[in-house]
C-alpha cells in the first residue's frame, strides 16, 4: 500500500505543519475577539457610508481606542474598549457623519471576566472531549488488543484531532483573522467530524484484523490496515467532497456573519481528510512494535 | 421481514415524512422556530449579583427570587417571550460568582432594557447602628441626610453610591422587598399630630407572614428609637417607633407627590430586588442584521443541499434516491424536533445541525460503499444489503457514539454558546444514527430486487462492473 509504504513521509509533513501551526500561533498570536478579551463593538450602517477615514479622523479625538473596518457595503464595525453607556452616547453622537445618523445595528459590551470565562470553559470541554475520546476508543477496540493495544488506537485518535484542529488554527492566526465565538463553534465542528472520520478507518482495520483471526490468515499489520485505508477512500473522499461543497456554499453565498465559520470549518475538513487517511492508519502502523515482516 | 410488509411500512412512513413537512410548513405561526437572539435581534444583557451579604445557604434561593422579580418586571413591558437565567461561574479556586442572563428579543435599544431592570426597587429595612451613641447618632444622620441632598440618586439607580467615608447611622436588619407581599397607595388620614399631612399620599406596605414576624422584632428592639426605611440604598422615611407592630403591615410617608408615590407603588409591587445587581455585559444585534443573515445562510443550505441530492443521485444512482429521501426525512424529523421541544436556534446551533447533516450524509455513504462492495464480492441484491448494512453499522455507531459523547461533555461544560452547538450536534448524530438504520434500511429492502441483473448492477453500481 502506497500510504503505508511512504508513512513517514505523510507523517513527517503532518508534524511540521502543526509544529509550524503552534509556532505561528505562539509567536504571532491569535488576533482575540473582545468575546475572549472584553471591550466593546459597534456596528453600524449608513444610508451612503463615509470614507473610512473620515469615520477615523471623527474618533480620532477620543480615548475609544477605536479600530474601524468597513463591514458590508453600508457599514463599519468598530472595535474599542469596553464602553459605558455615556461612552456609547458620544461615539454615536460623533458617527453623524455627512449628515447621517448611523443606525446602530450591534452594541456589544464584555466584561472581561466573561471573555476569560468562554476561553477556559472552551479549553477545559476541548481537554475533557479528548480524554472521553481516548477512553470511548479504548473501550470500543478492546478486542482488538493484538497486534497493537487499543489504548493507541484512541491516542492516535486525539492526535489526529490536535492536528485537525491545531493547523486550522494556526492558518487562521497566520491570516490575522479575528478569532471571534464563531471561531469556537468551528473548532468544536472540527471535533465532532475529525474523529467521526478516523473512527471509521480504524472500524475497518479491527474488521480486517476479526476477519483474519476468524479466517486463520496471517496477514501483516501494515498490509491490514493499508487494506483498511483502501477500502474506505472511496467513502472518506465521497464525505469530504459533499461537506467541501456544503462549505463552499456557505462561504461564497452565506452571510457574512458566518464566512469565517465556513472558512475555518473548510480547512478542518481538508485537514481532518488528510488526517484520517495519511495520518492516524499509518501512526498505527508506524507505533505497532511487533514489526512483523513489513 | 415480508416484503409486502416491509414496502407498506415504507410508504407509511414516507407519507409520515410529508405530514411532518406539512407541518413545519404550516405551524409557523402557531408553533414558530424559536430564535437565539443573534438571529432574531434583541438585547442580552449579563449581571453580576452582589451577593456577598446572602449567607451561603440562602444564596440559591435569592437568585431564584431575584430572577422572578425581574421576569415580573420585564413581563410589566410587555417584550414577548424574555428569558432571565441564573448562572454561576467559577473565578479562580474559591470565588464563585452568580449571574442574571436576561435575553429581550426585539428590544435593540440596550439604555431601554438597562432601565426595564434597573427600574426595580430595591428595598431595605435598616435599624440604628448599636455601636454609636445617641449623640453621635444624631450626628451620623444630620450627615447621612446632607449627603442625601447633595448627591441626590438619579432614578432608577440599583446600587448605593459608595461613599463609606461617613459614619453609617444605620445597619441592615434581614428584612428587605423580599418579604414584602404587596403595596398599596393610601392617603393620610386626618388624626392627631398630623393634621397638616392630612390628605398626602402614602405608602402602605403588606408583609409576608415571615416578613410580619421579622418586622414585630425589629420594631420591639426599637421601641423609643428609629428604624429607616431604604429605597435604593437611600433612606426615605425614619419613622419614630412608638410601639411593637405585629400586624405584619407599615406605611412609608415620606414627602411624596400623587405621581411618584403611584410610579413607587406599581415598583414594589412588581417586586423589589432581594438582591442587588451590577451590570457586566450588555450585547445588542439588530433584527435586520439576523433576518439578512438567517436568509443568506438558508440559500447557501439550500445550494448545498442540492449539491448534495446531485451528487448522492449521480454517483450511488438508486440507493443514492433513496438516500436523498432519507435525508429529506432526516431534515423534517429533525425541524420537527428543533419545533416541538423547543430548542432555540443560535448561529452556533444552525452550525450543530449542519455538521450533524454532514455525518448523516457519511452513514448513507457508508452504507452504500459497503452494499456495492459486497455486490462487487458477488452476493446477491438482498445478501449485499443485509451484509453491507451490518458492517456499515459498526462503524456508524462507533463513530457517532464518540460524536455524541463529544457532545455531551461540551453540553455539561460549555458557555451558553458552547451549548448551542453541542445541543442541535447531539440530536442531530443521534437522529442521524436512528433513520440510517430504520429509514435507510427500511426503504432499501422494500425496493431491494432479488437476483442481480444487469440492469440491477447499473442502479445500484454507479457502473463499476467487474
Amino acid at each position: 500500500m502506497f500510504i503505508i509504504k511512504n508513512k513517514w513521509i505523510f507523517i513527517t509533513i503532518a508534524a511540521i505543519l502543526s509544529l509550524a501551526a503552534v509556532v505561528v500561533i505562539s509567536v504571532k498570536g491569535l488576533n482575540l475577539g473582545i468575546e475572549f478579551t472584553g471591550g466593546s463593538i459597534v456596528e453600524v450602517s449608513y444610508e451612503e457610508a463615509p470614507e473610512l477615514a473620515t469615520v477615523n479622523a471623527a474618533l480620532a479625538g477620543f480615548d475609544f481606542n477605536a479600530l474601524v473596518q468597513p463591514f458590508g457595503d453600508d457599514g463599519y464595525i468598530i472595535r474599542t474598549r469596553e464602553l459605558t453607556e455615556a461612552d456609547r452616547g458620544v461615539l454615536m453622537a460623533s458617527l453623524e457623519l455627512n449628515e447621517q445618523i448611523p443606525q446602530l445595528e450591534r452594541f456589544n459590551t464584555i466584561g472581561p471576566t466573561i471573555g476569560s470565562e468562554l476561553r477556559s470553559k472552551a479549553l477545559l470541554s476541548i481537554i475533557l472531549v479528548a480524554i472521553a475520546i481516548i477512553f470511548f476508543i479504548a473501550f470500543a477496540f478492546r478486542k482488538v488488543a493484538e497486534p497493537v493495544s487499543s489504548w493507541k488506537y484512541g491516542l492516535i485518535a486525539v492526535m489526529a484531532l490536535a492536528h485537525d484542529v491545531i493547523i486550522p488554527l494556526g492558518i487562521f492566526a497566520l491570516v490575522g483573522k479575528e478569532a471571534t465565538t464563531l471561531l469556537v463553534v468551528g473548532l468544536l465542528s472540527i471535533i465532532g467530524l475529525s474523529v467521526n472520520d478516523t473512527i471509521v478507518v480504524f472500524d475497518r482495520t479491527r474488521e480486517n484484523l476479526n476477519e483474519n483471526a476468524s479466517e486463520n490468515n496471517k496477514e501483516p499489520f501494515a498490509k491490514t490496515v493499508g487494506r483498511a485505508i483502501r477500502q474506505t477512500m472511496a467513502r472518506s473522499i465521497n464525505t469530504s467532497l459533499t461537506l467541501i461543497a456544503v462549505l463552499s456554499a456557505l462561504l461564497i453565498f452565506g452571510p457574512d456573519a458566518t464566512k469565517d465559520l465556513a472558512f475555518i470549518l473548510l480547512l478542518g475538513t481538508f485537514f481532518g481528510t488528510y488526517s484520517s487517511i495519511f495520518l492516524a492508519s499509518p501512526l498505527l502502523v508506524a507505533w505497532n512494535k511487533k514489526k512483523d515482516a513489513e | 421481514m415480508n416484503r409486502i410488509i416491509l414496502r407498506l411500512l415504507a410508504i407509511t412512513l414516507l407519507i409520515g415524512g410529508v405530514l411532518l413537512g406539512w407541518f413545519i410548513a404550516t405551524s409557523n405561526d402557531t408553533k414558530p422556530f424559536q430564535l437565539g437572539l443573534d438571529l432574531s435581534g434583541g438585547t442580552h444583557l449579563e449581571y453580576k449579583a452582589l451577593i456577598s451579604e446572602i449567607p451561603e445557604v440562602d444564596r440559591k434561593d435569592s437568585m431564584e427570587a431575584l430572577r422572578d422579580v425581574i421576569e415580573r418586571r420585564i413581563n410589566l413591558f410587555g417584550v414577548s417571550e424574555p428569558s432571565v437565567q441564573t448562572e454561576t461561574a467559577r473565578l479562580g479556586q474559591d470565588e464563585k460568582q452568580y449571574r442574571l442572563v436576561v435575553e429581550l428579543p426585539g428590544v435593540t435599544d440596550v439604555q431601554q432594557a438597562i432601565d426595564m431592570i434597573g427600574q426595580t426597587p430595591l428595598l431595605e429595612f435598616k435599624e440604628k447602628n448599636p455601636d454609636l451613641s445617641l449623640e453621635e447618632f444624631q450626628q451620623a444622620l444630620e450627615d447621612a441626610t446632607i449627603r442625601l441632598i447633595e448627591n441626590q440618586l438619579p432614578e432608577g439607580a440599583v446600587v448605593a453610591s459608595d461613599s463609606r467615608d461617613f459614619v453609617e447611622p444605620f445597619i441592615s436588619t434581614e428584612l428587605t422587598g423580599a418579604y414584602l407581599k404587596r403595596s398599596r397607595l393610601e392617603f393620610q388620614q386626618a388624626g392627631a399630630g398630623n393634621a397638616l399631612n392630612t390628605g398626602s399620599p402614602i405608602i402602605a406596605l403588606e408583609f409576608t407572614k415571615e416578613g410580619g414576624d421579622l418586622f414585630a422584632d425589629i420594631t420591639e428592639r426599637n421601641i423609643g428609637s428609629v428604624v429607616a426605611i431604604y429605597l435604593d440604598g437611600a433612606p426615605i422615611s425614619t419613622p419614630f417607633v412608638q410601639q411593637k407592630i405585629t400586624g405584619g403591615e407599615a406605611v412609608i410617608t415620606g414627602s411624596f407627590t400623587l405621581e411618584e408615590s403611584k410610579i413607587l407603588v406599581g415598583r414594589l409591587n412588581s417586586g423589589a430586588l432581594p438582591v442587588p445587581v451590577q451590570l457586566l455585559s450588555t450585547e445588542s444585534i439588530g433584527a435586520s442584521l439576523g433576518a439578512d443573515a438567517v436568509n443568506a445562510g438558508m440559500m447557501a443550505g439550500l445550494y448545498g443541499l442540492i449539491f448534495i441530492g446531485a451528487f448522492l443521485l449521480l454517483y450511488y444512482r438508486l440507493p443514492g434516491l433513496i438516500a436523498v429521501v432519507a435525508l429529506g426525512m432526516y431534515g423534517v424529523i429533525m425541524l420537527t424536533l428543533f419545533k416541538i421541544i423547543p430548542v432555540t436556534l443560535t448561529a452556533a446551533g444552525i452550525a450543530g445541525f449542519i455538521i450533524s447533516v454532514g455525518i448523516a450524509v457519511d452513514a448513507n455513504i457508508l452504507i452504500f460503499e459497503r452494499m456495492k462492495e459486497e455486490l462487487q464480492h458477488g452476493r446477491g441484491a438482498y445478501d449485499a444489503l443485509r451484509v453491507g448494512f451490518d458492517r456499515a453499522w459498526l462503524s456508524i455507531r462507533d463513530g457517532n457514539i464518540s460524536s455524541i459523547i463529544s457532545a455531551v461533555i461540551l453540553f455539561w461544560f460549555g458557555t451558553s454558546l458552547i451549548k448551542g452547538f453541542a445541543l442541535t450536534f447531539g440530536i442531530g448524530v443521534l437522529v442521524s444514527m436512528i433513520t440510517a438504520i430504520t429509514l435507510t434500511r427500511i426503504m432499501l429492502f422494500a425496493i431491494a430486487p432479488v437476483k442481480v441483473t444487469k440492469i440491477v448492477r447499473a442502479l445500484f453500481m454507479s457502473g463499476f462492473n467487474k
